[in-house]
């Protein structure tokens, strides 16, 4: 941009139409990627056609240049949005394991296509994240020559006082009456200026005296706001990606009475981020005393449904008293840097299993699954102890059992008002010893003898029984007493040290969009002319990106700064006007 | 009063509220009808005032022909006054369809109210109720918008949308009054879904400013402006500015609206973003509105481009809303039918 000579052009009467001329001073503006609205069109070589041949750097600078553009911001955003579509459309392996196993059993002949291109890990596929990590590349490149120029321009004064304000927004003019008494001084322009300037100090603004005139300029925050917001997103993904490393999550059962430690080997599952190691393991014990909760009883389309979960559990830490504390769906437990969260619930059978020699092979809680909302439970129970043969049970537990015309069982309330066990009874090597880990909640039934169920080999219908029962299992081999239920929790435990960091970033994200959105940024003259009929002051704006307020803002200061150079017209005015 | 009273005066209040609204929405039809009128009765008495202008100022050159200096400089304005800046009276109609809405509104809310004392908790945790409050929402906020920027011209458009999501909400989406289950138990299903609704509200009014824009830039880039009624209307560029401010502060809402629903999905779930089908959406219309933003300030993008952005975004709330809600699986499997 052409920049003339330090002339006054309101002496000089120039009338050619720089940018000056209309207030704008680029090096006080925020700076723009080249193709924003707001910066001067074809003051940098972003067309590409006009380009003369390029060196491979400057092919370089071209293509930064170009990834640096607001409209390839704009199309990473558009591709953003699209690219995360089809991870909805498709169960995703992360949030949906179960999901995705049902959809590929459904679809035979489109999940393996679906699964090629990723789409049942869309988040985490290269053309997902290859969208993302431009936008970001593109934002950083965005981002540093901003900051750094308006480190700059927070430092610099207002620019310089067009010289014809009458062609900028909210324009007025003001006569300042001459003093009713002849004698008195009339108010000089020095006078007018200094009032407007402190006026507008007082109003936030930076002001500079130009001459006769106060040039005054407010709304950096704006800029600070955006820049906020921008590095913010930043920061967001960068914790993310890297913080999420430091974490781990796993999830153990927990039946009442029993106590959970939090070392590596007491869980049920359990995901290491990238750079964990045990050391992160908070040492503490976690007792669950009790497992309440509570159905509706009121209301006739919802009975049964269940309106509360609440666990009561006793935790110890080294070198800390014994505490009292619940957990509650939305109301985790935080213990040693890590939460705790009360994610499921269910029964547990409690058993004694006496085998074939007479003696105790099996005297635990054995947690059953719940497979419906009535919590209708499926379960497996081992009994590798037993002699001379090991057995297996599977079978389901119903907290009210009803009969079915069908003579099958089934649960019609949650609640553990009839109890009932059903079980299969297997005989075989049950094979634990192979060194093959197995699910405590799956029996490989393929080599075993079945000794009672419903396959036409067993020998024995399935066995029932309600607790204090006990029934002689087929053979000879034992016998099984059900001696009671009692409630297992199953806990979610993890620890996320980036969790704050997300929630600081996310923070300064809504602050950062507040300011750089609401903020307006606009410039101010006021100016004294000596005109043939005395002082003139001028008054005009000039807005700075979005500013629906510009005008009135304008017409504010007008009106308080004409009040003070002329109080009695300004209560004349009020009593005309109350 | 028992529950199931309550619920029933709730619906009784909608369909009240409903009927209102029709009414109003009929008013609001005639008043662009009206417009239409006007705006070519408008034009026809523009060019015969210029016509009759120019036979005077013919006339008056042939009086003054001969006297000295007789030349008069005639200054007038020949460009017809697209309304867009004078004030138009409002009509009648207009004048029923506003107080009308404002009628309906107030049935409207005492239907949410009474739903909210029928559930003994905030009437908004499944999809009739967020449908019930919302729509609720998307009036009041129109409404309060008004009393700074005249916006009556939508009225039409608020009234018609409205209907048809309210009436979705009351006959397909109705359920019983039912206990939360624990994970919706808690204060940010206060904050987060009414926020959300907000939002939601806001997004309503800038899609039906952006749409106007759309029409309103074709008749200006058009050379032969078809629907009259536009005339009445505000120009392009300032149905955009107001399309974008409306928008912004949706944004804005929409924006707490995610975090929110991240920090309860924390508490709730135990994470705090894991890409659930309803988290997903949240995030799409999120970056469409983040490049509609962008897409204003970028240049070749200002105007109706931009615009289309906006009923993208819109299109995909809507979306969010409905199909996402009924059709998707996932862990806001919360609509209660
Ligand atoms: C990571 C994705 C991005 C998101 C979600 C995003 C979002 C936003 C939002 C919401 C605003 C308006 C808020 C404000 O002014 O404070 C904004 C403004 C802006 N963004 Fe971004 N942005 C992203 C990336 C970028 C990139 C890569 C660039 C650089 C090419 C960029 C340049 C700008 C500029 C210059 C503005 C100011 C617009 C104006 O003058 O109104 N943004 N962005």
């Amino acid at each position: 941009m052409a920049r003339s000579s330090d002339t006054d052009k309101g002496l000089t009467g120039g009338s050619s139409d720089t940018s000056e001329d209309r207030g704008v001073d680029q090096r006080a503006d925020p700076l723009r990627p080249s193709d924003h609205i707001d910066s001067e069109p074809g003051d940098s070589g972003d067309s590409g056609i006009t380009q003369p041949r390029l060196s491979p750097l400057g092919y370089l600078r071209f293509f930064w240049r170009q990834l640096t553009s607001m409209r390839t911001a704009l199309l990473l955003l558009m591709l953003l949005a699209l690219a995360a579509v089809p991870g909805s459309l498709v169960p995703q392996t992360s949030s949906d394991p179960n999901g995705v196993a049902q959809y590929k059993f459904d679809h035979p002949t489109l999940a393996p296509i679906l699964d090629k291109i990723g789409l049942f890990n869309t988040f985490s596929t290269p053309w997902f994240s290859a969208v993302y990590l431009l936008l970001f590349v593109s934002l950083v490149g965005c981002i540093i020559p901003r900051v750094k120029h308006h480190l700059e321009a927070l430092r610099s004064v207002p620019p310089k006082t067009p010289a014809r304000l009458s062609r900028l927004a909210g324009f007025q003019a003001f006569d300042v009456p001459r003093p009713a008494d002849p004698s008195a001084a009339p108010v000089s322009a020095e006078i007018a200026v200094a009032h407007a300037r402190s006026l507008l100090r007082r109003a936030g603004y930076r002001t500079r005296i130009v001459g006769d005139s106060v040039s005054a300029e407010r709304g950096y925050l704006r800029e600070t706001g955006n820049l906020v917001f921008h590095i913010a997103l930043l920061g967001i993904l960068v914790t993310v990606g890297i913080g999420g490393g430091f974490g781990y999550t796993g999830q153990r059962v927990v039946v009442v009475g029993q106590t959970f430690s939090n070392v590596l080997g007491s869980y049920d599952s359990f995901n290491p981020g990238r750079f964990f190691n045990d050391a992160q393991l908070a040492p503490f014990n976690i007792k669950v005393d009790k497992f309440t909760v509570k159905y509706e009883q009121k209301i006739l389309d919802a009975i049964g449904t269940p309106i509360e979960y609440k666990t009561d559990v006793t935790t110890t830490q080294p070198g800390a008293t014994a505490e009292k504390k619940t957990i509650k769906v939305n109301e985790p437990l935080q213990i040693g840097g890590t939460n705790v969260y009360l994610l499921g619930n269910g029964y547990a059978v409690n058993v004694v299993v006496r085998d074939g020699e007479g003696n105790v092979a099996l005297k635990d809680s054995i947690p059953f699954l719940p497979q419906d909302s009535n919590l209708t439970s499926l379960g497996v129970i081992k009994v590798p102890d037993a002699l001379p043969k090991q057995l297996g049970m599977q079978g389901f537990f119903y907290p009210s059992a009803v009969k079915q015309a069908t003579g099958a069982y089934a649960s019609n309330y949650p609640d553990a008002i009839n109890p009932l066990l059903s079980l299969s009874v297997y005989s075989g090597d049950l094979g634990l010893d192979d060194g093959v880990p197995q699910s405590v909640y799956t029996l490989e039934t393929g080599k075993l003898k079945v000794l009672a169920g419903t396959q036409s080999t067993a020998e024995e219908k399935p066995i029932t029984l309600k607790p204090g029962q006990t029934v002689k299992l087929p053979d000879g081999l034992g016998s099984i007493e059900f001696t009671g239920v009692s409630r297992f929790v199953s806990l979610d435990i993890h620890h996320d040290p980036s969790q704050l960091y997300v929630l600081v970033f996310a923070v300064l994200i809504v602050l950062g969009l507040l300011t750089g959105l609401f903020v307006p940024r606009r410039r101010v003259w006021v100016k004294a002319v000596q005109g043939e009929n005395g002082l003139r002051i001028e008054y005009a704006g000039l807005a700075r990106g979005e500013d629906p307020t510009l005008e009135r803002a304008v017409g504010d200061l007008a009106k308080r700064h004409q009040a003070v150079l002329d109080p009695k017209s300004a209560s004349d005015r009020r009593k005309v006007n109350p | 009063m028992t529950t199931d009273q309550l619920s029933l005066y709730c619906l009784y209040a909608a369909y009240s509220a409903m009927a209102i609204y029709t009414i109003s929405f009929i008013a609001f039809a005639l008043d662009l009808a009206k417009r239409s009128g006007d705006a070519q009765v408008a034009a026809t008495a523009a060019i015969k005032a210029q016509a009759q202008r120019l036979a005077g100022k013919a006339e008056m050159i042939a009086e003054s022909a001969g006297t000295p200096g007789g030349s008069v400089a005639v200054l007038e304005r020949t460009d017809v006054d697209t309304g867009a800046d004078a004030p138009r009276r409002s009509s009648k109609f207009e004048r029923i369809g506003m107080s009308m809405m404002v009628l309906g509104l107030a049935v409207h809310i005492s239907s949410v109210v009474l739903r909210g004392f029928a559930a003994d908790r905030v009437p908004w945790a499944n999809m009739f109720e967020f449908g019930l409050t919302g729509t609720a929402l998307i009036v009041a906020v129109f409404l309060i918008v008004n009393l700074f920027v005249n916006l009556r011209y939508l009225g039409a458009y608020v009234m018609g949308l409205n209907l048809i999501l309210l009436g979705v909400a009351v006959v397909n989406f109705y359920v019983a009054v039912s206990p939360l289950v624990p994970a919706l138990q808690s204060y940010w299903l206060v904050i987060h879904v009414f926020v959300a609704c907000l939002g939601t509200a806001f997004f309503a009014i800038a899609g039906g400013l952006s749409a106007a824009q759309i029409i309103q830039d074709r008749r200006e880039t058009a050379k032969n402006p078809g629907l009259r009624l536009f005339d009445t209307l505000p120009g392009a560029e300032r149905l955009e500015d107001l399309a974008y401010r409306i928008a912004l502060v949706g944004f804005v809402l929409w924006t707490f609206t995610l975090i929110a629903g991240a920090i309860w999905a924390e508490k709730a779930w135990g994470r705090y973003w894991g890409w659930d089908t309803k988290e997903t959406w949240t995030f799409i219309i999120w970056v469409i509105y983040a490049g509609y933003i962008h897409a204003r300030a970028t240049r070749g993008w200002r105007g109706a481009r931009s615009a289309y952005l906006s009923l993208v975004g819109f299109a995909a709330v809507m979306f969010n809303f409905s199909v996402v809600n009924l059709l998707f699986k996932g862990l806001h499997a919360y609509s209660g039918l």
